[in-house]
């Protein structure tokens, strides 16, 4: 009997002010053709200065220096270099010393930042206390202060190469650095590593079988000796029928400075502490605003179920805490990679150092080198905020559910 | 889903009931001796603050030297035992840092600016206090006019300053200010814009805020001094603390424009719905409704912004400014005062200074938070 | 609130675009009423500010007497410190006039960065510099050392072609500023430290006990080092050339800070069309009659400038040797003004 609503009248109209205006309508879409219009003016008065004054300055343009000889040399490169190399390889050998740095510094942060973090909730009074002059100190001074002291200051109280600090003749501490034996792969390397992969292989099966069975029976099966005998014997003696899988190139004194062996520039090292102490303290942080953020009620809970302290952190608080950490743990780690160019200031050849100082020096083209950095800064950014949606968009699913 | 789940059936025997441990050593007992893992970190803590607080009190304090005109003093040689501290250094170098080359004569001038600067803010900090709206206009908008004209000069009889020859603290302030008083409006533009339903301001806001957060500080700082000079006409120079300010105050605009964008979300669309069905328009809508709650909001993390800001003005001195890092980093390069505790003793006067600064903008911001979320306690 | 941001965007726009782009430096610093010189970060002998942060120095000097020729006041300059690898984007941002900061002129900064060197001031070559306690007697007895620099200048390419040419390993460390390259120097980090000769005499005055270090004797580089000037802009590579070499041509004429007074009355021919009482020399370079005479008292002729800050009398004590005058046994020489 009812008779269907009318559908009502199309409006064209509407819907392409809508979609061209917002909710803001015609005046939206005014608002925009403003703006490209100013925007468009902008660009093409920065445009023209910009070649008005390249062309009256005579600087060179375009991206082929890339491809000249750089001719200098470089304290640290991870990729083989020498100085007949191109501008270009100069760029990679700083991209992957900014990248070195940022990993091992993200690494050390993130290990740092947990202990204080939870430390910091710990019932022990005092070393809660500490924890929270850690975070305190160190995140109420500036990382180039603390990047400058702990380079000068450690530099000033290291031994010179002669006097160098060494431990069993193969590890050596002076302020050209630090040193330490160079393992070498021999012949025996492929079965020993085979050895380790079966080992972990099977010490995974066996965890997966004690869960399964742990969920069926409420039994609880220990199985760390079995494991540790595994991943201990297992390679001993794949070691003992064919031999050490590993040589070790020792550092030597020899002239001005070690030779041979791994070493570790004095920059590196310091750069690499102030990074991840001071990155360590912001962690310590949304650790501990993670783990707050969950319920007591669920910690309770699983108290009451009669799991032990570990337990209840391991199984029910740092599972569910994770979800609210993960983010802005993320975003320091994006910090820490940023903040990795104040390398300039030590010495340190990452990305701005070799590539924004000295390439830019000798070149002189500062607006295509300071827009390859920026791009590549920004790449890294976006690649991780796009990274991170993503995972966003999963809890939030997983949430909703 | 899993088919087979075990369920216990036998209870797990229950613990004993916590004892009440009243007093000083019940507290030691329960907080720090209750378990072997506990008396073992209780004890690790106690070596750590023994090798780190004592030789830092050591230095700082005992064996240090108060007195003296040149390196000579802080030299264990000639005092005659392990130099702590060298604190005549700071004495000597104190203007240095305080007002950088700053003419001596017309120091009063800087002076003024600080003492002004206080005066206007201490109030503004009391929550008690009355007529704040007043008293935040003078000093966001008037007193930064007034500092300007007193610090560089140049009007009403008073010599031009130009900004080469301010350093050291005054720099750090100027610099640090001026970035949170300029990246508050930018930030509250961006976080409008990025919350605008027309497409196109929009996308430009979030293309510019992704742009200044995605790079470091120091490229931008970069940008500033040596490139934006290249895109203006070739006879239009901006001075080179101002170009500074400029990369400063967007960098930080557009890292508020997101905590404020955090703020805009917390507020129910009820809110804006109530006021346009008031028959306000968009402007005073923002304006008189969701901005202030938005803002009340976020204070919090603005003041945690302001601290990070703070502690990036140091960064200037890698483009030949000289705020106080930088202004320490060439003291260091003084023939006249190297001494083995030069050094730390830089380090300590700086970071002292640094953290006075940042802890009470931090602890000032707690004060606020819990102020602010005072009707959430139970 | 929006539409405030849009005005001033427009309001900006406008400025830019009525301000044309021009390369008339000498109109402009004129306009202005300061030369805005760009100097080193502190480098004694040849610029560096003392405690309140006056300027002094042999480049210095040069900014001193281009702006005593324009405004006929020595004292009418913005001087901007420079790291060596920020130089050349000051000059050619424009944010300097002109760049008097011990640079060394090059075929390839010449054509590619858009400079035009505008003379010599001085002739230096790169060396280095050692503790004494390390015994090394010479530069080629340095193999495997590690060596600090100062990034952005030509001894990191020399540095480079010197160790790869005698067969030798080094190790480099490149810092931004000369401080820190001291610095790190002083704390052991390098074994060497290399710059340009004169440079590292100045560096190691600011060493704790100059004494015991020496600089050695193997000089691995011509280093001419020079002011120079933004490309394309003639009039004002002139003016900073010429005023260069008045300050040459003055040592050779035997004129000096305090006798130039005197000497202006001279009727010899040639100082009258030096000192302008003949001729325009000085308004053929876009400056006044008595441009010389202006230069001189300002800053005195170049041998007095050197003495005062280099030289044997000065904390430096660095013998004149090939700047000395070509009349005296050295290179140093000037076109005649005529």
């Amino acid at each position: 009997m009812s008779s269907e609503a009318r559908r009502p009248p199309p409006q064209f109209g509407a819907r392409l002010r809508r979609a061209l205006g917002g909710q803001a309508g015609w005046r939206g879409f005014a608002l925009q053709v403003v703006l490209v219009v100013v925007l468009a003016w902008v660009a093409h008065a920065v445009i023209d200065n910009a070649r008005a004054n390249l062309a009256t300055q005579k600087i060179a343009s375009g991206f082929g220096f890339l491809w000249s000889t750089a001719g200098f040399g470089v304290s640290q490169a991870l990729i083989p270099y020498s100085e007949s190399d191109t501008y270009l390889r100069v760029l990679l050998v700083g991209l992957t010393n900014t990248l070195v740095v940022s990993l091992v510094g993200i690494v050390c942060a993130t290990v740092i930042g947990f202990v204080v973090g939870l430390g910091r909730l710990s019932p022990n009074w005092l070393l809660a206390r500490i924890a929270g002059a850690y975070v305190e100190v160190i995140r109420n001074l500036p990382l180039l202060f603390q990047i400058l002291f702990w380079y000068l200051a450690v530099l000033a109280a290291l031994p010179n190469p002669r006097q160098s600090i060494a431990l069993f003749d193969s590890v050596f501490l002076s302020n050209r650095g630090f040193g330490m034996p160079k393992p070498i792969g021999t012949d025996a390397l492929l079965p020993f590593a085979i050895a380790v992969l079966i080992a972990i292989g099977v010490a995974v099966v066996l965890r997966i079988f004690a869960r399964r069975r742990l969920f069926a029976t409420g039994q609880r099966m220990t199985i760390w000796p079995a494991v540790t005998g595994l991943l201990v014997g297992f390679p001993l003696l794949a070691a003992s029928i064919f031999g050490a899988p590993l040589g070790f190139e020792y550092p030597v004194l020899r002239g001005f400075n070690f030779a041979g062996g791994l070493r570790v520039v004095p920059e590196f090292v310091a750069l690499a502490i102030a990074l991840s102490t001071y990155s360590a303290a912001f962690i310590a942080e949304i650790v501990r605003a993670g783990v707050q953020s969950v319920h007591r009620g669920q910690a309770e809970a699983g108290a009451s179920l009669g799991l032990k302290r570990g337990d209840v952190m391991r199984l029910i608080v740092v599972p569910q805490a994770m979800r609210v950490i993960l983010p802005p743990l993320t975003n320091q780690y994006l910090n820490l990679t940023k903040n990795s160019s104040l390398a300039v200031a030590i010495g340190y050849p990452d990305l701005v150092s070799v590539f924004a100082g000295t390439t830019l020096s000798q070149t002189g083209q500062a607006i295509e080198i300071i827009a390859i950095t920026m791009a590549i800064y920004l790449t890294i950014s976006l690649i991780t905020s796009g990274l991170m949606s993503l995972y966003g968009a999963r809890t939030s699913r997983s949430m909703g559910a | 889903m899993s088919k087979a789940v075990y369920v216990a059936t036998t209870m797990v025997a229950p613990r004993r009931a916590p004892v009440r441990m009243p007093g000083a050593w019940g507290f030691v007992r329960t907080r720090l001796l209750n378990s072997p893992t506990n008396i073992l970190l209780t004890f690790a803590c106690a070596l750590l603050l023994w090798f780190t607080v004592i030789p830092t009190v050591k230095f700082l304090l005992v064996d240090a030297v108060w007195q003296g005109s040149d390196r000579n003093a802080c030299l264990p040689e000639t005092v005659g035992w392990p130099v702590g501290a060298c604190w005549p250094f700071i004495q000597a170098k104190f203007s240095q840092f305080i007002y950088g080359f700053y003419p001596e004569a017309e120091r009063w001038r800087v002076d003024t600016t600080f003492l002004l600067g206080a005066l206007l803010l201490a109030p503004l900090l009391v929550p008690q206090l009355p007529a704040k709206a007043a008293n935040a206009a003078l000093f966001f908008i008037a007193f930064p006019v007034v500092a300007f004209v007193l610090l560089h000069g140049g009007y009403g009889g008073l010599t031009v300053v130009p900004t080469r020859l301010w350093g050291g603290m005054l720099v750090t302030l100027v610099v640090a200010i001026t970035g949170i008083v300029a990246s508050m409006p930018i930030g509250i533009a961006l976080a409008l814009g990025r919350r605008s339903s027309i497409p196109l301001i929009r996308f430009s806001c979030i293309a510019f805020i992704e742009f200044w957060r995605g790079v470091p500080l120091i490229t931008v700082l970069f940008f500033a001094t040596y490139m934006l000079p290249l895109f203006l006409p070739g006879n239009f120079t901006v001075d080179g603390l101002v170009r500074v300010l400029i990369g400063v105050a967007l960098f930080a605009g557009a890292y508020n424009a997101e905590v404020i964008r955090g703020g805009l979300q917390a507020i129910p669309r009820g809110q804006a719905e109530a006021a346009s069905a008031l028959g306000l328009s968009w402007w005073r809508t923002t304006r008189l409704v969701v901005l202030p709650q938005a803002l009340r909001h976020v204070i919090p993390g603005l003041v945690n912004s302001f601290i990070a800001l703070l502690k990036d003005t140091s960064l200037v001195s890698i483009v030949a400014l000289f705020d106080l890092l930088g202004q320490l980093r060439a003291a260091f390069a003084d023939p006249a005062w190297s001494s083995p505790s030069t050094l730390f003793t830089g380090f300590a006067f700086t970071g002292i200074i640094y953290f006075v600064l940042c802890f009470g903008m931090s602890r000032y911001s707690l004060f606020v938070e819990r102020r602010l979320n005072a009707h959430r306690r139970s | 609130m929006k539409s405030a941001t849009l005005m001033l965007t427009l309001a900006i726009a406008a400025a830019w675009s009525a301000q044309g782009a021009s390369a008339q430096t000498l109109k402009t610093v004129k306009d202005r009423g300061l030369l805005s010189c760009g100097v080193t970060q502190g480098l004694p002998g040849f610029s560096a500010p003392d405690d309140r942060g006056n300027w002094a120095g042999l480049d210095v000097d040069l900014c001193r007497g281009i702006a005593a020729a324009i405004f006929n006041d020595a004292t009418k300059v913005k001087y901007v410190p420079l790291s060596a690898k920020d130089r050349f984007t000051a000059l050619q941002s424009g944010e300097i006039d002109v760049l008097s900061r011990n640079t060394t002129w090059t075929l390839s900064r010449d054509t590619s960065l858009g400079v035009n060197f505008a003379g010599i001031n001085y002739y230096d070559g790169q060396g280095f510099m050692v503790r004494k306690s390390l015994k090394v007697n010479s530069a080629l007895e340095l193999n495997s050392a590690t060596v600090c620099l100062q990034t952005g200048t030509t001894n990191e390419q020399n540095l480079a072609d010197f160790f790869k040419g005698n067969n030798m390993k080094y190790e480099v460390v490149a810092f931004s500023t000369a401080d820190e390259v001291v610095k790190a120097y002083e704390s052991g980090r390098c074994d060497a430290f290399t710059a340009d000769i004169s440079q590292l005499y100045a560096e190691r005055l600011k060493l704790t006990t100059p004494a015991e270090h020496e600089v050695l004797p193997q000089v691995i580089s011509k280093e001419p080092l020079g002011p120079l000037v933004r490309h394309g802009d003639d009039q004002w590579l002139d003016v900073v050339r010429w005023v260069l070499f008045a300050q040459i041509n003055a040592e050779e004429l035997g004129i000096t800070q305090k006798n130039v007074d005197e000497q202006a009355k001279s009727d010899k021919p040639e100082l009258k069309r030096i000192f302008g009482t003949d001729g325009s020399l000085g308004e053929q370079l876009g400056l006044t009659k008595d441009w010389f005479q202006r230069i001189i008292k300002a800053t005195g002729n170049y041998g007095e400038s050197f003495e005062r800050h280099v030289g044997a009398s000065s904390k430096l004590g660095i013998a004149r040797g090939l700047n000395q005058l070509w009349s005296k046994g050295g290179i140093m020489f000037a076109p005649p003004i005529r």
